[in-house]
Order: structure tokens, then C-alpha cells, then sequence
């Protein structure tokens, strides 16, 4: 069973119904004592990192034991971001703190490199278009069971303002305007930035992964 | 590198996909999960679900059409038409949208915008614009086109981005179901305006018209009807096409 943790904004319902394309079982709890029974853990997310906070000490302790059981769990968008220290969008709220490093604005980490193209509007006046929205380039940056079978030169669907820093947990990165990190993984703990249950196919073999290592 | 997206609108009527010419004149084009599913197949990067009646009655006919095509297709869904209010909104979200359209709507009640955005995050909030070119200015129109404004539409967009509108779905009135080309005039000034991407509509007939909109639009995506409807492989050819000049899209 997949435990989806619902803290309020998270948008579950098209992850279930990804999760459902893949004959896999979901269930949203509604207390952390749930969590025990889950096989996996699934934190979506969209929206400000600042809903996490939902996510109480019982919730964070609940997830945490999960994850000291040698169980998967995957956050995608905010809830990849939750797995950090924390992020600038909301600076009084710690993440879960599984990984080092903290989540800021892209434009503020940007190394003002533009990419040319012909269709140019990536920047206006200089400056990125703001949040990053649509299908970019996830680079594997070494092996990992999360994306294993990602081809090279993959696209996956971003929507997102801030995000995490390319760190020793960083399997996967992308770029726009900075290079940033697109996926992570520590052991059993994954994390997307993007969005898999809008990525096609290529989201699909992701979520087909991670449901692997869970069931 | 970020590609520019090709975003496919499946006009819906009572549950079917209509398309019309100037928002007149419907005919018949489709199942919209079955057509949603080929256009996946095909490579399309978006689908806009666009309710063209959006009466109250039909309101449940629109979320089991939404609810169908999420079911089918794993890819960001926008649904539009008929969105009053925070409940229509959730409607949507709920039975699978990830992003709704909002139009008439956003400009007599601007704080729909803030609102949505506080509760679903700007990416979930696309502010549409339907505009007209009036004596040498774009000019609003609201209520499917029927009614004009005195609201310049780069104005609007700025404000709508300021209110926390995550991108801007800009229709050409004058150019839609004409299939004579996208307003890239229309399109540059808003895109060159708003710090948030611009979504440019109405008047793809050719591959070209797609190549003029993402460089002298300046657009970030660009949406069509009738060019995917009526012919198979038209997206994959597409994006072959702007390929070969240059311009960043997802081959699948």
C-alpha cells in the first residue's frame, strides 16, 4: 500500500490516478499511526513551501520512522524540497531535513548564462520568466534506482519557482538559467523536483520504479 | 534547455470537442479522452480543456470529461470556460485539473486571482485573455467574445501577473479559426511585458505559423485546435519542423 500524505495543497489527485494507471494500491491517511502499514510513502505537492508546515512533529516522526525501517519514500515538487534543510520561501519553517541544503528562488541562484535559441523569451529584460514552467532536459547524473531507464536526453514536466542546489544526493539535474537539482536520492529517500505524474512516459517509468522498491 | 510547448485545446460542448471558426459556427470533432489520448501518443505537451457552454447544468458533464481524460493521459491539464469562482475552480482541480483557466471571471472579480493562487499555488492559475484589435489597441472582450471592454490587454496581463496569475492563455479574436497565423504582435507585447509565460492562441493553420509566434511572439507555448484535430502525426511533424529551425522542443 502507498500512503499519500495530504497536507492541504498538495494536488493528490493526479498522482493517485498515475499510481492507478499502474495497478498500484494508494491510501491518504488521515493520522501519522497510518504511516506504519504503508509499504511506501508519497509526498506531493505544490504551492508554498510554507503548507509543509502542516506536517507536525507526529507526521515528520511518523515519516521518519518509515524511512528507518528500510521503507521507500518519494517527494515531488515541495514535498522533494521538504526533504532539505528548509527553503528561503519560508525561512521560520525546517524541512524533514534528510538531505543537506536549503531550496531558494531560481532567479536569486542565477549565473546569468542564457541559453540561445531562436525563440528567445526565456528572459524578460534580462531577467528568467518566473516560475519555470514546462518540459526541460533531466540530465542523469549517476546511477540511481529512481531513474533507472531514464533515457539520455529525457524531458519531464517542471512547474516550480524555487528549488533544491546540486548537492552528493543529486542523481538527476536540470537547467534554467542555474543548474538545479531535479532529482535526489539517499539511500531509499528519492525526491523529484518535476512533476512525474505529468511527465508521460517518462514519469510513468519513474513512478513504475519507485513502486518497485515499495511493493 | 526549456522547450517551447505545443499545447492542444479541445474545445467541449456537452461532453464532445467542437471547434468553431471566430467562436461561431461549431462542428463536431471528437471524443475528448480518445483525442487526448492520440495527441499523447503523438507527443502533444499539454491539453486545454475548454468548456464553451460552462452552464450550470452541464457543470457535471464537464468534470466527468475532465475526469476521463486524467484517467488516460499523464500530462499537465488546463481546464477553462465558465470558471466563476472558487468552487467552479475546485470542481476542476478536484475531478483532475491541474491548472485552471479563468476569464470573465478574473476581470470582474480580480481577487479570484490572489485567492486561487493563495490556495493552489501561482502554476495553478492561468489568467486567459481574449482580445481584439481596436483601433490600434488590443482590446478585451469577455463572455466567449461576445462583449467588449475598455481594457487593454498588455495592462491586463501585467496586473493578472501581479495578482499572482502563474501564465497568461492569450486568444487573437481576429485571428482565431482563420488559420491566417498567430497575432505575433499581440503575443510579443504581452510576452515582452509580464515576467510569467505567455500561452499565445488563435490562428495556427501552417508549421511556420508556429516557428513566427516562438520568435517573433516571443511566446512560451503556443495552443491550437483544428491543426491536431483533422490530421494524424501533426504534432510529431510539427515539432520536427520547429526543430529544424532552431527552436528547443520535447521529441518523444
Amino acid at each position: 500500500m502507498i500512503a499519500l500524505v495530504d497536507y492541504g495543497a498538495g494536488n493528490l489527485t493526479s498522482v493517485r490516478k498515475a499510481l492507478a494507471h499502474l495497478d498500484a494500491p494508494t491510501t491518504t491517511p488521515t493520522r501519522p499511526a497510518e504511516l506504519d502499514a504503508a509499504d511506501g510513502i508519497i509526498v506531493p505537492g505544490v504551492g508554498n513551501f510554507e503548507v509543509t508546515a502542516a506536517l507536525g512533529a507526529d507526521w515528520r516522526a511518523a515519516i521518519r520512522a518509515h524511512i528507518e525501517r528500510q521503507r521507500p519514500m518519494l517527494g515531488i515538487c515541495v514535498g522533494m524540497q521538504w526533504l532539505f534543510d528548509g527553503s528561503t520561501e519560508a525561512p521560520g519553517h525546517p524541512g524533514l531535513q534528510m538531505l543537506p541544503g536549503t531550496c531558494s528562488l531560481i532567479t536569486d541562484q542565477e549565473d546569468a548564462t542564457p541559453e540561445e535559441h531562436r525563440g528567445g523569451s526565456d528572459r524578460v529584460g534580462g531577467r528568467l520568466k518566473v516560475p519555470h514552467v514546462g518540459w526541460n532536459t533531466l540530465r542523469v547524473t549517476r546511477p540511481s534506482w529512481l531513474l533507472d531507464g531514464v533515457a539520455k536526453g529525457a524531458q519531464v514536466y517542471f512547474t516550480h519557482s524555487f528549488a533544491a542546489p546540486v548537492t552528493a544526493d543529486c542523481v538527476g539535474a536540470t537547467r534554467y538559467g542555474v543548474e538545479f537539482a531535479a532529482a535526489v536520492e539517499r539511500g531509499l529517500v528519492g525526491g523529484v523536483q518535476f512533476h512525474p505524474e505529468k511527465s508521460s512516459d517518462v514519469g510513468l517509468r519513474i513512478l513504475r520504479n519507485f513502486l518497485q522498491k515499495a511493493l | 534547455m526549456l522547450s517551447k510547448r505545443i499545447i492542444a485545446c479541445l474545445d467541449v460542448r456537452d461532453g464532445a470537442v467542437v471547434k468553431g471558426v471566430n467562436f461561431e459556427g461549431l462542428r463536431h470533432a471528437g471524443d475528448p479522452a480518445e483525442l487526448a489520448t492520440r495527441y499523447n501518443r503523438e507527443g502533444i505537451d499539454e491539453v486545454v480543456i475548454l468548456d464553451i457552454t460552462a452552464t450550470i447544468e452541464k457543470r457535471k458533464a464537464l468534470a466527468e470529461t475532465i475526469d476521463a481524460v486524467a484517467r488516460e493521459i499523464f500530462l499537465p491539464l488546463c481546464v477553462g470556460g465558465g470558471i466563476r469562482g472558487e468552487a467552479h475552480a475546485e470542481a476542476a482541480i478536484e475531478a483532475g485539473a491541474d491548472k485552471v483557466g479563468i476569464n470573465t471571471a478574473a476581470l470582474s472579480q480580480p481577487d479570484l486571482i490572489t485567492t486561487l493562487a493563495k490556495r493552489y499555488g501561482s502554476q495553478a492559475v492561468i489568467v486567459a485573455i481574449d482580445t481584439k484589435r481596436v483601433g490600434g489597441r488590443f482590446k478585451i472582450y469577455v463572455r466567449s467574445g461576445q462583449q467588449g471592454t475598455e481594457r487593454d490587454a498588455v495592462e491586463w496581463a501585467q496586473e493578472a501577473a501581479d495578482r499572482g496569475a502563474g501564465e497568461i492563455l492569450l486568444t487573437s479574436i481576429d485571428q482565431d479559426g482563420t488559420k491566417a497565423g498567430f497575432d505575433c504582435e499581440l503575443t510579443a507585447a504581452v510576452s515582452s511585458a509580464v515576467p510569467i509565460p505567455v500561452i499565445a492562441s488563435g490562428g495556427a493553420g501552417t508549421f511556420d505559423h508556429f516557428v513566427d509566434v516562438f520568435t517573433t511572439g516571443q511566446a512560451d507555448a503556443a495552443l491550437a485546435a483544428s491543426i491536431f484535430h483533422y490530421s494524424e502525426h501533426a504534432v510529431a511533424d510539427l515539432k520536427t519542423h520547429l526543430r529544424s529551425h532552431g527552436i528547443p522542443v520535447r521529441i518523444t
